[in-house]
C-alpha cells in the first residue's frame, strides 16, 4: 500500500473521497461542505470532484439536514451529513433520538439507515460559546447509534470507511483539537479499522489507563512521563464508546488490577462511570485501588480563558494514575 | 388551468355539503368513485371500532380518523403504485389503502411492533409520533428519487395544522423547495391540535399561504370534500413526476376538516370545544355527501349500499379478530432489531434475559 502523511482532519477527507470514488451512493451533506469545503477543510476539493448531487450545500438547518438525510437513508442511498459543530447538533437531538436510532427497530429491519453523522467535538481550540462541548453520551446512551471517535489519522480513515458501509447509524465525532496537531501514515488505499475494537497504545503492568480521541495524546505523555517514576501504565483507547470493547477492558484490568479513565466529558454520568461498572460486574476480584476518573467537572464548558482548567491536562492524568498506584 | 394555479384562500370545491356538483368532477371511473365511498365507510366503521375496542380495554390509547375520511381517502386513492407516502400517526385509511392491512393498525395501537412491519412492496413510512419530525424525511425521500434519477416517483406527508408550528415543518418545505423535490405536503388541518385551535398554531390566514414563503406552490380544499381533495392530490402528484417548464415540484395542501372525535382516546373533547361547533362539521360529512352525488348520479342504490355495508363489518370484524388471536410477541425480539447485528452488550444482555426467563418464567415479567 502507498501511504500519505496525514493529519486527522485530511483523514477524514481521504476516507470520505476514498469511498464515494467506491460507492455511487455515499453523498455528503451539511452546512458550507460544498465550495467553501467545510469550514474545518474535512471536505476539501469533493465538490470539485464529485458536483453538486453528491456534495450538497444545504440551508443551514440541522433537524432539517438529518431528517432528509433519514428519508435518503430509508430509500438506500448512504449520506453523510456533517453538523457543523457538535455544539449545533441539539436541533436535530429529535431526529436523531426518535427516528435515526429507532428506524430498524420500529420497522422491524424493513427500512435501516446506513448513515453516517459526523461532527467536530470538543475543546481546547479557543472556541467561543457553544462550541467546545463534549456531550458523546447522549449518543452512546442511545440503543441503535453507534458512536465512533477517532484518535489517529489512521483510524479516522478506517473507522470512517467502517462507519459509511456499516448498515446502521453511526455517530462518528472528531476531536477537533487533534484535527491538525500531528500527521500519520494513512495508506491511500481503502482500508477498514473495526467499530467496537479498542487498541492498546502501550502496553504496562501497574496500572491501565483507559481514553479515546484527544485526550489519548495528554494520557500518553502523562505515561511517559511517570515511567521516570518507575510506573509502567498501559493506555487503551477506546476508539468507539458504543459499541464499547469491554473485553478489551476487562483483559487490560485484570492484568494491571488498577484503572484510571481520562475523558473531557463531564464526569458525572461519563463513560468512566460505565467502565467502572464493568469493571465491578466483571473484575471485581482483581481490583486493588479505587477507580479514578479523570475529566471534565460537571459545570458548564467555560469561555476559553478558562477552558485550560476545565480539560484534563498531563499534570492532572499523571496526579490520577499515582493516585491509583500508590492507593 | 391546473387546479393548483389559485390564490390559496380558494378553496377547491367539487360537491357541496349536500353532495350538489359545485365544481369540476374529477375524471375518475365508477369504479373508482364507488371505491372511495366504499374505503371511507371502511375508514369510519373500523375507527368507531376501534375506539370502542380501547374503551373496553382491548386496545391502547388510539387517535380517531372520523371526519377526515375524505381527505385520507381521497388523497391516498390519487397515487400510483410507485408513489410513497409518509404518515403521521392518525391516517389508518390512507395507509390502508397504500396496502397496510388493518389488522396490522390494530397490532400496532395494540402494542405490538409487528403492525409497524411493512408487507414488501408497500411505499409506507411508519406512523411518526413526534409532531412534524415526518416531514423531513419525505423530503429526503422524494430528494432520494430525483437525485437517483427515479422519475416516476413522488412523496406525499401527511401532517396535522399543529405540527404546522414546529422547525421540522419549515425545515422540510424548505429543503424541498431549495432542491425542487417531488413532493406533495398534505396538511390534515383539523382545526384543533389537541384542545388547542388552529387560531392558535398561526396568525396566517391560511396555512395553503405559507407554502409563498417556501417558493413552492400552496393550495387550500375542502377536505370534506373528497372529489375535491382527489383532484388538488392527482394535480399535485402529477406536477412533482412531471412538472412544467419553470412550474416547481414540490406543492403544499391544506386539506380544511375537521376531526369530529377526540385526539386520541385520552383526551375529552368536551372540555375544549362547543358542541355547536361540532354540530357545524358534522353537518360536512364526507362520507353523506359522496353518497348522494353517486346516488344521484346512478353509480349507487340501496342494494349497493347495504352490500358495501355487509363487506366493510366483515372486513373490520376480521381484522380485530385477526389482531386479537395475535400471541404477544416473541420477547427476545426486543433485541433482534436495534442494530443490524446485535452488539456484544446487546447479546449479553439478551443471553441474560433469557437466563432469567428460564429461571423465573414468564410470570416473572408479566403484570397481568
Amino acid at each position: 500500500m502507498s501511504a500519505q502523511n496525514l493529519t486527522i482532519v485530511q483523514a477524514v477527507r481521504d476516507g470520505l473521497y476514498t469511498e464515494m470514488n467506491l460507492d455511487d451512493e455515499v453523498l455528503v451533506m451539511g452546512e458550507d461542505v460544498g465550495k467553501n469545503g467545510g469550514v474545518f477543510r474535512a471536505t476539501e476539493g469533493l465538490w470539485d470532484e464529485f458536483g453538486d448531487d453528491r456534495v450538497i450545500d444545504t440551508p443551514l438547518a440541522e433537524s432539517g439536514i438529518v431528517g432528509t438525510a433519514i428519508g435518503m437513508a430509508a430509500m438506500g442511498l448512504k449520506p453523510v451529513p456533517e453538523m457543523q459543530f457538535s455544539g449545533f447538533m441539539y436541533p436535530a437531538y429529535d431526529q436523531i433520538i426518535s427516528h435515526m436510532s429507532r428506524f430498524r427497530t420500529r420497522t422491524r429491519g424493513r427500512y435501516t439507515l446506513p448513515m453516517v453523522l459526523r461532527a467536530p467535538y470538543g475543546g481546547g481550540i479557543r472556541a467561543p460559546e457553544s462550541h467546545s462541548e463534549s456531550k458523546e453520551m447522549f449518543y452512546a446512551h442511545e440503543a441503535g447509534l453507534k458512536v465512533v471517535i477517532p484518535s489517529t489519522p489512521y483510524d479516522t480513515k478506517g473507522l470512517l470507511i467502517s462507519a459509511i458501509r456499516d448498515p446502521d447509524p453511526v455517530i462518528f465525532l472528531e476531536p477537533k483539537l487533534i484535527y491538525r496537531a500531528f500527521r500519520g501514515e494513512v495508506p491511500e488505499e481503502d482500508y477498514t479499522v473495526p467499530i467496537g475494537e479498542a487498541a492498546v497504545r502501550k502496553e504496562g503492568t501497574d496500572v491501565s489507563v483507559f481514553t479515546y480521541g484527544a485526550m489519548t495524546r495528554p494520557t500518553l505523555e502523562a505515561v511517559e512521563n511517570l515511567e521516570e517514576e518507575g510506573i509502567d501504565a498501559e493506555v487503551v483507547d477506546l476508539r468507539t464508546i458504543s459499541p464499547l470493547d469491554r473485553d478489551t477492558v476487562v483483559e487490560s484490568f485484570k492484568k494491571t488490577g488498577r484503572a484510571v479513565v481520562v475523558h473531557e466529558a463531564p464526569k458525572t454520568g461519563g463513560l468512566g462511570a460505565e467502565i467502572t461498572s464493568i469493571i465491578q460486574e466483571e473484575a471485581l476480584l482483581y481490583q486493588e485501588a479505587p477507580v479514578k476518573r479523570v475529566a471534565g467537572y460537571d459545570v458548564p464548558y467555560p469561555l476559553y480563558a478558562l477552558e485550560d482548567y476545565y480539560l484534563p491536562s498531563v499534570a492532572r492524568v499523571e496526579d490520577g494514575i499515582r493516585e491509583a498506584v500508590n492507593f | 388551468m391546473s387546479v393548483l394555479q389559485r390564490d390559496p384562500q380558494d378553496q377547491v370545491r367539487v360537491l357541496d355539503e349536500n353532495g350538489t356538483v359545485v365544481g369540476e368532477v374529477p375524471d375518475i371511473d365508477d369504479e373508482t368513485l364507488v371505491d372511495m365511498y366504499r374505503n371511507m365507510r371502511l375508514a369510519r366503521h373500523f375507527d368507531t371500532r376501534a375506539v370502542s375496542l380501547q374503551r373496553q380495554g382491548r386496545m391502547g390509547t388510539y387517535p380517531p380518523l372520523s371526519g377526515q375520511e375524505g381527505a385520507q381517502i381521497g388523497s391516498a386513492i390519487a397515487l400510483d403504485e410507485d408513489d410513497w407516502m409518509v404518515p403521521s400517526y392518525r391516517e389508518h385509511g390512507a395507509a390502508l389503502l397504500r396496502g397496510l392491512p388493518l389488522k396490522q393498525t390494530l397490532l400496532y395501537w395494540m402494542g405490538h411492533e409487528k403492525g409497524n412491519q411493512m408487507p414488501e412492496g408497500v411505499n409506507l413510512f411508519p406512523p411518526a409520533v413526534p409532531i412534524a419530525s415526518q416531514i423531513p424525511h419525505a423530503t429526503g425521500a422524494g430528494w432520494s428519487f430525483k437525485l437517483r434519477g427515479e422519475e416516476n416517483k413522488a412523496v406525499i406527508c401527511y401532517f396535522g395544522d399543529g405540527a404546522t408550528s414546529e422547525g421540522d415543518f419549515h425545515e422540510g418545505l424548505n429543503f424541498a423547495g431549495v432542491f425542487d423535490t417531488p413532493n406533495v405536503f398534505f396538511c390534515n388541518n383539523n382545526q384543533w391540535a389537541i384542545s388547542v385551535p388552529r387560531e392558535r398554531q398561526t396568525a396566517s390566514e391560511t396555512i395553503a399561504q405559507k407554502a409563498t414563503a417556501y417558493g413552492i406552490d400552496g393550495v387550500q380544499v375542502d377536505g370534506m370534500d373528497p372529489l375535491a381533495v382527489y383532484s388538488v392530490t392527482k394535480a399535485a402528484l402529477e406536477k412533482a413526476k412531471n412538472p412544467a417548464e419553470g412550474e416547481g415540484r414540490p406543492t403544499l395542501i391544506e386539506a380544511v376538516q375537521y376531526r369530529f372525535g377526540a385526539h386520541t382516546t385520552a383526551d375529552d373533547p368536551t372540555v375544549y370545544r362547543d358542541d355547536d361547533e361540532v354540530e357545524k362539521w358534522k353537518a360536512k360529512d364526507p362520507i353523506p355527501r359522496l353518497e348522494t352525488f353517486l346516488r344521484e348520479t346512478g353509480r349507487l342504490d340501496d342494494e349497493s349500499v347495504e352490500a358495501i355495508e355487509a363487506d366493510i363489518k366483515q372486513r373490520v370484524a376480521d381484522a380485530i379478530e385477526a389482531a386479537e388471536s395475535e400471541p404477544r410477541p416473541e420477547p427476545s425480539e426486543m433485541f433482534d432489531y436495534a442494530y443490524a447485528e446485535r452488539t456484544p452488550e446487546v447479546q449479553a444482555q439478551y443471553e441474560e434475559f433469557e437466563a432469567l426467563r428460564e429461571k423465573v418464567g414468564d410470570e416473572g415479567f408479566l403484570r397481568e
